[in-house]
């Protein structure tokens, strides 16, 4: 029994003539331990797989299973990274974190959670800003801080939509560096939401990319046969990287085709051409 | 086409100096005192204080010789030219007995002011008298089990001031009281709110006298047998009936416009509904309900003054209603004065919540 599973979910938002249905018999399985990216287009219902694994949605049909039990609701036990940080901005950094840990760990001390706070904005090094309110902090560190959250409730599984999303390639290598620091320390089990092929390759064990929607689904998986810790630049050389990576983006290519040759409308451009300064 | 059009703009804006402009006043502003800044905010309202002094004047002036005139002509239609030149030279020798009765010019305002003052400082002085005469007795009194005597006299201009902000100050709480078990019940379902929803719609835009009536009908009912200030409540509940329905409104649109992102982390959280409600959807809505606040509270002492007038209790508004009433040389120019004092303080009101507002809210828009 796979510790995460989703078995034939459909997913239709609005009723009747009006619903379009976004997801379509999506089968998932993710073992424990291990780390899954699913890649795919905007706007191809990956936030609604997110939500439906994580709990905030209900399949319209089909189940998913956690640990063999019905995903009821939203839990603890799968901690949430959002796109958008989703921090809030009344509260300072510490004070976020300690939101999310009080509730995990209601019937520990204060003091007791006070460290654990610290002990987390610490590991993704916002220490200094411990007092300091979302606003006043740049994109990456919010997505830090909102990693920090998630990880301090301490959750078995880290559900990612697409947390890296919005901040510059910089940023972004040093965090997912510090996100698999984590996951292998602590060997939990994580789903990456992501449109960024290479992020999927260096972080996950496998992808499965998304078709995109509406009646989005699960494509063929990709095993990534290469050994941890991986280096980023190490990464560029290796050819199974090379060769996983073309077939996915092929594959990707492929579908974004099938998806064009679907809408069939010709536009026509209109016919200008820039003012002439000399005349 | 639409190329040299942005290019036009582009030049335009370069040739305008906008950027070596700002880029002066940048290095000016740090450099010294701003003379620009200085014009703009203290000198230019000074000017135009100037300027609104001086058309009040002259307007008063233009108004005093009308009706001069006309008293002048009625009595020589109606007395002959005699009565007509002693009218005249009546009215230019600045008798009180024969002034006309117009809109007052500022110095008489002014003067008016001063009056009030030191009316307020001879009834305080009348009253300490009072309260040291009557030490000994009320001891006595209070000794025997009765009822210790209490000073009667008319209240002093700032008196009904004070009694004013606080009949404000009670219906703003009143206010809340009712508003708040409303915020937390609207926040906690939207099927509660939708199902205050009507109510608010409806009593929204009834008119202060309305709501004065109606509180007049229950209170007077309630305190029949004791001996309350009945005035003093029926005014402070109506002053808080009229205002509470900016809060509502402004609380339920805060309420349900919160940022979804943050429903999700409280439900990822799993926080209960009373966490969610004062840790969430309260906090984010604060804006908005604090917005809400400082109309209301403005609202309150708007009405406050019609609610008063015509309630009969004490306070600036009957302050303004006697002084009409009684008519005397100097009410209009008093009236006035109470115009003035209404405003100022109506104004301080509106700053001392902005004040807290901007203590308690974020930026929503800097904010995450």
């Amino acid at each position: 029994m796979a510790y995460l599973e989703l078995k034939n979910v459909n997913k239709t938002y609005g009723r009747g003539k009006e619903s379009t249905q976004v997801l379509s018999d999506i089968n998932l399985e993710i073992e424990e331990g291990e780390f899954v990216a699913i890649v795919g287009f905007t706007g191809s219902g990956k936030t609604t797989l997110v939500n439906l694994i994580n709990g905030l949605l209900e399949p319209s049909s089909g189940e998913v299973l956690f640990k063999g039990k019905p995903v009821n609701g939203t839990s603890h036990e799968r901690g949430v990274i959002f796109q958008n940080y989703s921090l809030l901005p009344w509260l300072s950094v510490g004070q976020n974190v300690y939101m999310a840990v009080k509730e995990a760990f209601p019937k520990e001390k204060k003091q007791v959670l006070h460290e654990r706070v610290k002990e987390y904005v610490d590991m993704v090094g916002l220490t200094p800003a411990y007092h300091k309110r979302p606003k006043e902090l740049s994109g990456g560190m919010r997505q830090r801080v909102a990693v920090a959250r998630a990880l301090a409730m301490n959750p078995e599984m880290i559900i990612m939509d697409e947390p890296l999303g919005a901040l510059d390639a910089l940023t972004r290598g040093n965090l997912q560096e510090e996100i698999l620091n984590i996951w292998s320390k602590h060997k939990r089990t994580a789903l990456l939401i992501t449109n960024d092929v290479d992020e999927g390759i260096y972080m996950a064990d496998r992808i499965i990319p998304l078709k995109p929607g509406p009646n989005a689904t699960l494509g063929p998986e990709f095993r990534i046969d290469i050994a941890r810790p991986r280096d980023k630049t190490d990464l560029n050389d290796n050819p199974n990287f090379k060769k996983t990576r073309n077939a996915i983006i092929e594959y990707l290519m492929d579908i974004g085709e099938q998806r064009k040759s679907v809408s069939q409308k010709e536009y026509s451009l209109p016919d200008i051409s820039p003012k002439s300064f000399v005349a | 086409m639409k190329q040299s059009i942005t290019l036009d703009k582009v030049t335009e804006y370069v040739e305008s100096g906008a950027f070596t402009s700002s880029v002066k006043s940048l290095g000016k502003r740090t450099l010294k005192f701003n003379s620009k800044k200085f014009f703009r905010n203290i000198l230019i309202p000074l000017f135009s204080i100037i300027v609104f002094i001086g058309v009040w004047h002259l307007g008063s002036r233009a108004l005093f010789n009308m009706e001069a005139d006309y008293k002048i002509e009625k009595a020589l239609n109606e007395r002959g030219p005699e009565a007509a030149a002693e009218v005249e030279s009546c009215i230019k020798s600045g008798n009180i007995a024969c002034q006309p009765n117009t809109l007052p010019s500022p110095v008489q305002v002014w003067d008016s002011f001063q009056s009030l003052i030191a009316d307020h400082k001879a009834i305080r002085a009348d009253k300490r008298a009072f309260v040291e005469k009557t030490a000994v007795l009320n001891e006595k009194r209070l000794a025997a089990g009765k009822e210790p005597i209490t000073y009667t006299g008319r209240p002093s201009f700032v008196d009904q001031i004070l009694t004013s902000l606080e009949t404000v100050f009670a219906g703003f709480l009143l206010a809340l009281f009712i508003a708040i078990p409303i915020w937390v019940i609207i926040g906690l379902s939207p099927t509660l709110r939708s199902s205050f929803n009507w109510l608010i719609q409806i009593f929204k835009p009834v008119s202060p006298v309305v709501w004065l009536l109606l509180v007049f009908m229950i209170v007077k009912t309630m305190t029949k047998d004791s001996n309350s200030d009945s005035a003093f409540i029926i005014s402070f509940i109506s002053v808080g009936l009229c205002s509470m329905w900016a809060t509502l409104v402004n609380t339920a649109m805060g309420v349900s416009s919160v940022d979804k992102d943050y429903i999700n982390v409280a439900r990822v959280l799993k926080l209960g509904s009373f966490q969610k409600v004062f840790k969430v959807i309260l906090p984010s809505s604060l804006p908005l309900i604090f917005t809400g606040l400082r109309i209301t509270l403005s609202v309150a002492w708007m009405v406050l003054i019609a609610i008063e007038l015509l309630a009969q209790s004490p306070g600036l508004g009957s302050f303004v209603w006697e002084e009409f009433q009684n008519g005397a040389i100097d009410s209009n120019s008093k009236i006035i004065v109470a115009m003035f004092v209404i405003g100022i303080i109506g104004f301080l009101l509106d700053r001392i919540m902005l004040t807290i507002q901007n203590m308690v809210s974020f930026n929503k828009n800097e904010g995450v």
